[in-house]
């Protein structure tokens, strides 16, 4: 379980605050204006930036002294998700062993995940020669070898076609089904979180709102998101 | 992060320590009024070399960057060459060219014009361009590299003209380059006292770095030698200071797909492209090859000691690249971290340390425990090291900081760490700049003639010591085939260096 | 007696390993020591008759020599210092670190009377030009400075024949050497900080003449066959470079030093360093001097300070020279 509490971000003319909690294996979306703060709470969650005030705890452990590569999270970023110089297999690898030792048993581990990701053979390409598509599974298989309990998505597929988004999205929430992770997406776009998130975060003026259930929340929209949607009020 | 303060710290230590040391034996504090005289022509000097050496390396390394022709690697390779010479085989290249009965006055003479003369501010300009160009060109070019292909890719579906192109995509990258490449080249000429002298006419050319070697080695005047000493240690740390507060990040993101060349202009630019490739490889290699040229005959006739003095050049370049390479990508990484900026101020300190200060203030301090012949090898190593620091740390912070933004929150979330992180991050990615950084500190060593004068004994003579001591009993044709040898050695070290890298980063 | 041999055989635990072998270590600059310098010669011949093993070390140039006597004071554990000039003897007799040595034979062209140091070679400084370029050389600096010519100086603030252009025209023009310094400007191309970038640059064809010594056409006519340098002959007389080699009064191996120092003046040591030095000797050898040597200029008149008029001559005469030139 997930517990934000009572944490406060502050950046350069920019102040955060949150104070709920997530149960294990559900699947959050995050949505709010451009500059709110959705990828800024994803970095403190990763262990990039640390807490003005509050706490991040998971399952009551706090997290403030540990490092991000020890966290029970595995983050994929809007880009750089892969090194360019390694190859698919060897950037899988980085998520067995960051000492980068492939064993016989990693080796197969590695084979399969990319089987899982439809990426099968590839393992020999460096990133380059991928497609976006092709990077975003990458990335994807790698978190499925990570295995982490936490799993962070800042817009990693923002860069994607809505049928392939929605794929990717499909392909995320089946990995988090496998791994039993809790996972917190964030994303511009209203449909990939109503289509993939159990509940959602509005991020807005401030304040990270306690998720609600994601069907209510755009059934019945705050001002806040409304603004956002930019959509006519609903009729009454 | 630790293990770079202590090395920061050692390093100003060494640097300050040894103007201290002299400052501890001195027994009068004054300077003389000429000495005033010699800081104002050295910053001119300086100011003036290092602009010209960036400017003109600003269109030879775009020209470099999007251009391909048979040869542009080997002629990327050479640049190194001029820093491997030493200082009198390099002036009396470009006097075969520049000088009174060069090609140049000869073309002169045929089209019935006035004669040109070398010597003057303007000469000394032009032999610390002939030195630092190349270095400018190569740190340019790896800021032109490390442009993301996809930008250059968008900017050209945007159909940007090249001027835009200029301004969204190179002018940020220059803006980030430029001000560390300036101040580099400005301390290094900070330093040169013999080019100043030799080419600059007279003795209203005079350096600081002379004033030193005065002040040491004719007066015995170690108060004011120290005095001096801290005169040039604080023009460099402000120069330093200041030029970081100018730096500031390019903002231009990584891409994927390593480098690939802009799509090439086409016609004028393509012509101005050419003449400024042909340009600046003809300033560099005539100047080279005819010195060469005139080592040929002596390579019949070499003295005996060559191989031996062959063999210490090269141990002591090699030892000394491996150790610089190691301590600057220590500090360059703790720098790119570092907000501070004193890492990076430490690590350009030795570029204002006079050879002579730190070789005496060496020698004050190991004379009791050592004897000087016995460790002029191992002192000249750490001394080569430590003098080639700034430039290995100059190359390598920008493509650190670069790494850092693309990469450094990958590997973190990751836990790729230590030694791990080094071998598959961070030396792959930072590849280029190590090779040409640890051949550039190869080159350096393998050219260098200030500690050793201090240490050698009987038996312990380098390279360029041999080519001094050849000049010195009149013996010009061998000294110059001994250069010739000292020049390809270096280079072959350099190239292989580089070029090395290169491969590696390429595959 | 204890101590002094407990010290030498702290100081030659080398020569220790291979027996009882005293070490006598000479200081000197280090153009002396290569191969082709007069420095195996000298080693050979002196350890056929010592016993002992001669042992060089080096420092840079004469200037450089005397730094380092300077640094090292009475810890130095070279015993012969060797390759100081005229213009350093003041300074050095001044440390009080060299001891008193026998005055031996010489034929220098002056009088010689310094207590703690034995002359070993000397030259008489010139203007050096090539033959074939220049038909008719000047034959004063007054002549030079009224001439077209252009000629290469060594900076007297880092060079040792710099240094000894600067006391030439002190010497021989005393208070109007300020106005010799100002007509000379316009001929100088460039001053060099030392005598290998000038006369280097002079070989290229960067000048008509460069400051250098009366015997430097010996070594092209007599190592290269090339008769086409000369020396200027000039009226007022010719500035003196003498090299001396001195005791250091902390030696351990006093006699030892005292026998080399006689050595040096030998003829087989005189015969070897004016053809690997190319200076005079200090005591011409019964063989006299090579043949080719006849063919150099033979100035009437020596210029040469004394040592004490060296040392107080020097900062204003060098100041002079800047102010001169600087204009």
């Amino acid at each position: 379980m997930l517990t934000l509490d009572r944490l406060v971000l502050t950046q350069e003319g920019f102040h955060l605050s949150a104070d709920w909690t997530v149960p294990l294996g559900q699947k959050v979306g995050l949505i709010g204006a451009s500059g709110a703060g959705k990828s800024t709470l994803l970095l403190a969650l990763a262990g990039f930036v640390a807490p003005t005030s509050g706490r991040i705890l998971w399952d009551g452990k706090d997290l403030a002294q540990v490092a991000p590569g020890n966290r029970p999270a595995t983050i994929l970023f809007q880009d750089q998700n892969l090194f360019p110089h390694l190859t698919i297999a060897q950037n899988l690898c980085l998520g067995l062993s960051p000492r980068l030792q492939m064993t016989q048993e990693m080796a197969l581990k590695i084979d399969r995940a990319l089987a899982r990701v439809g990426l099968s053979g590839l393992g020999l390409r460096k990133p380059g020669q991928l497609s976006g598509g092709q990077q975003g599974r990458a990335a994807l298989a790698r978190a499925l070898l990570r295995a982490r309990p936490l799993l962070l998505l800042d817009e990693p597929f923002a860069a994607l076609g809505p049928a392939l988004r929605a794929e990717m999205l499909a392909l995320v929430a089946e990995v988090a089904a496998e791994t039993q992770a809790t996972v917190m997406l964030v994303s511009h776009d209203p449909q990939d979180i109503q289509g993939f998130a159990d509940r959602t975060v509005l991020v807005a003026q401030g304040a990270a709102n306690a998720p609600v259930e994601t069907a209510a929340l755009f059934a019945h929209p705050p001002a806040a998101l409304r603004a956002y949607l930019g959509e006519k009020s609903p009729k009454k | 992060m630790t293990a770079a303060r202590a090395i920061a710290a050692g390093i100003a230590a060494l640097i300050l320590g040894s103007a201290a040391l002299l400052a501890g034996q001195a027994q009068t504090w004054a300077l003389l009024p000429a000495d005033l005289a010699a800081v104002r022509f050295t910053l001119t000097q300086a100011a003036l070399s290092a602009a010209a050496s960036v400017v003109l390396a600003i269109p030879v390394s775009r020209a470099l960057f999007r251009r391909r022709f048979a040869g542009r690697s080997a002629l990327i390779g050479l640049m190194a060459a001029p820093f491997a010479l030493p200082f009198v085989v390099a002036v009396l290249g470009l006097l075969t060219i520049f000088g009174r009965s060069g090609p140049v006055n000869m073309a002169l003479a045929a089209l019935g014009l006035p004669p040109f003369s070398i010597y003057g501010l303007h000469g000394v300009v032009m032999a610390n361009v002939f030195f630092n160009l190349p270095l400018a060109t190569r740190m340019l070019l790896h800021g032109w590299q490390n442009i993301p292909t996809e930008r250059f890719r968008l900017a050209q579906s945007l159909s940007m003209p090249p001027s835009a192109q200029f301004r969204h995509l190179e002018w940020p990258m220059l803006r980030a380059q430029t001000p560390g490449i300036l101040v580099v080249i400005f301390l290094v000429c900070l330093t040169s006292f013999a080019i100043s002298l030799t080419l600059g006419g007279g003795p209203k050319s005079s350096t600081l770095e002379l004033a030193i070697y005065q002040s040491l080695r004719f007066d015995y005047d170690l108060g004011r030698a120290s005095l001096l000493a801290i005169v040039q240690f604080s023009i460099c740390a402000g120069v330093t200071l200041i030029a970081s507060r100018l730096t500031l990040p390019d903002g231009l993101g990584s891409g994927l797909q390593g480098f690939a060349p802009m799509m090439p202009a086409k016609g004028w630019r393509r012509s101005a492209d050419i003449v400024w490739i042909s340009l600046a490889a003809l300033y560099l290699f005539a100047p080279l090859c005819a010195a060469m040229i005139k080592g040929l005959p002596g390579l019949a006739d070499l003295p005996n000691g060559v191989a031996a003095a062959l063999a210490r050049s090269v141990a002591v370049a090699l030892g000394s690249s491996g150790l610089c390479t190691g301590l600057a990508l220590c500090l360059a990484l703790a720098a790119a971290q570092d907000k501070n900026r004193w890492i990076e101020v430490a690590a350009m300190l030795p570029l204002a340390a006079s050879g002579l200060v730190l070789g005496t203030g060496l020698f004050i301090a190991l004379r009791p425990v050592a004897r000087p012949e016995d460790i002029a090898l191992p002192i000249t190593l750490l001394v080569n090291a430590v003098l080639a620091l700034p430039f290995l740390v100059r190359l390598l912070l920008p493509a650190a900081r670069q790494m850092n933004a693309n990469y450094g929150q990958l590997a973190q979330s990751l836990g790729l760490s230590g030694a791990a992180r080094l071998r598959y991050v961070t030396v792959p990615l930072l590849a280029r700049p190590i090779g040409y950084g640890a051949g550039l500190a190869a080159a350096l060593s393998m050219g260098d003639l200030g500690v050793i004068t201090l240490f050698a004994g009987q038996q312990g003579a380098t390279l360029p010591l041999l080519v001094q001591q050849l000049i010195g009993a009149y013996r010009m044709d061998q000294a110059a085939a001994v250069a010739l040898i000292l020049v390809l050695a270096s280079f072959t070290l350099f190239a292989l260096l580089d070029y090395g890298a290169r491969r590696y980063a390429d595959t | 007696m204890k101590t002094t041999l407990l010290a030498a055989g702290l100081l030659s635990l080398a020569s220790m390993a291979i027996g009882e072998t005293p070490v006598l270590t000479v200081l000197t600059y280090d153009s002396f020591t290569p191969e082709w310098g007069p420095g195996p010669l000298i080693e050979t011949g002196f350890e056929a008759t010592c016993r002992c093993d001669l042992q060089f070390i080096t420092a840079g140039d004469g200037a450089a020599v005397l730094a380092r006597v300077k640094l090292e004071g009475v810890q130095s554990e070279a015993d012969v210092v060797l390759g100081l000039d005229t213009t350093l003897t003041a300074d050095a007799a001044a440390t009080g670190l060299f001891a008193p040595v026998a005055a031996a034979e010489n034929t220098l062209p002056v009088p010689f009377s310094e207590p703690n140091f034995v002359p070993f070679d000397w030259g008489w400084f010139a203007m050096v030009y090539d033959s074939t370029k220049l038909a008719t050389a000047p034959t004063s600096f007054k002549e030079l400075a009224a001439s077209n010519l252009k000629i290469l100086i060594q900076d007297p603030r880092s060079s040792t024949p710099g240094l000894g252009l600067v006391m030439w025209i002190k010497a021989a023009y005393g208070d109007q050497a300020a106005q010799i310094w100002a007509d000379l400007a316009d001929n100088i191309v460039t001053v060099t900080p030392g005598w290998t970038e000038a006369y280097n640059m002079f070989l290229e064809g960067e000048a008509d003449m460069v400051l250098s010594y009366t015997t430097s056409p010996a070594y092209h006519l007599i190592a290269e066959g090339d008769a086409t340098k000369s020396a200027a002959l000039f009226r007022e007389g010719h500035y003196l470079q003498i090299e001396v080699a001195g005791k250091l009064a902390a030696s351990d191996q006093p006699a030892l030093a005292d026998a080399f120092l006689a050595f040096l003046t030998s003829d087989e040591a005189q015969a070897a360093l004016i053809t690997t030095n190319w200076m005079y000797p200090a005591k011409t050898p019964s063989s006299g001097l090579p043949q080719g040597f006849e063919t150099l200029i033979q100035p009437a008149t020596s210029l040469l300070f004394s040592s004490a008029e060296a040392q107080a001559a020097r900062g204003p005469a060098i100041e002079e020279w800047r102010t001169a030139l600087s204009k």
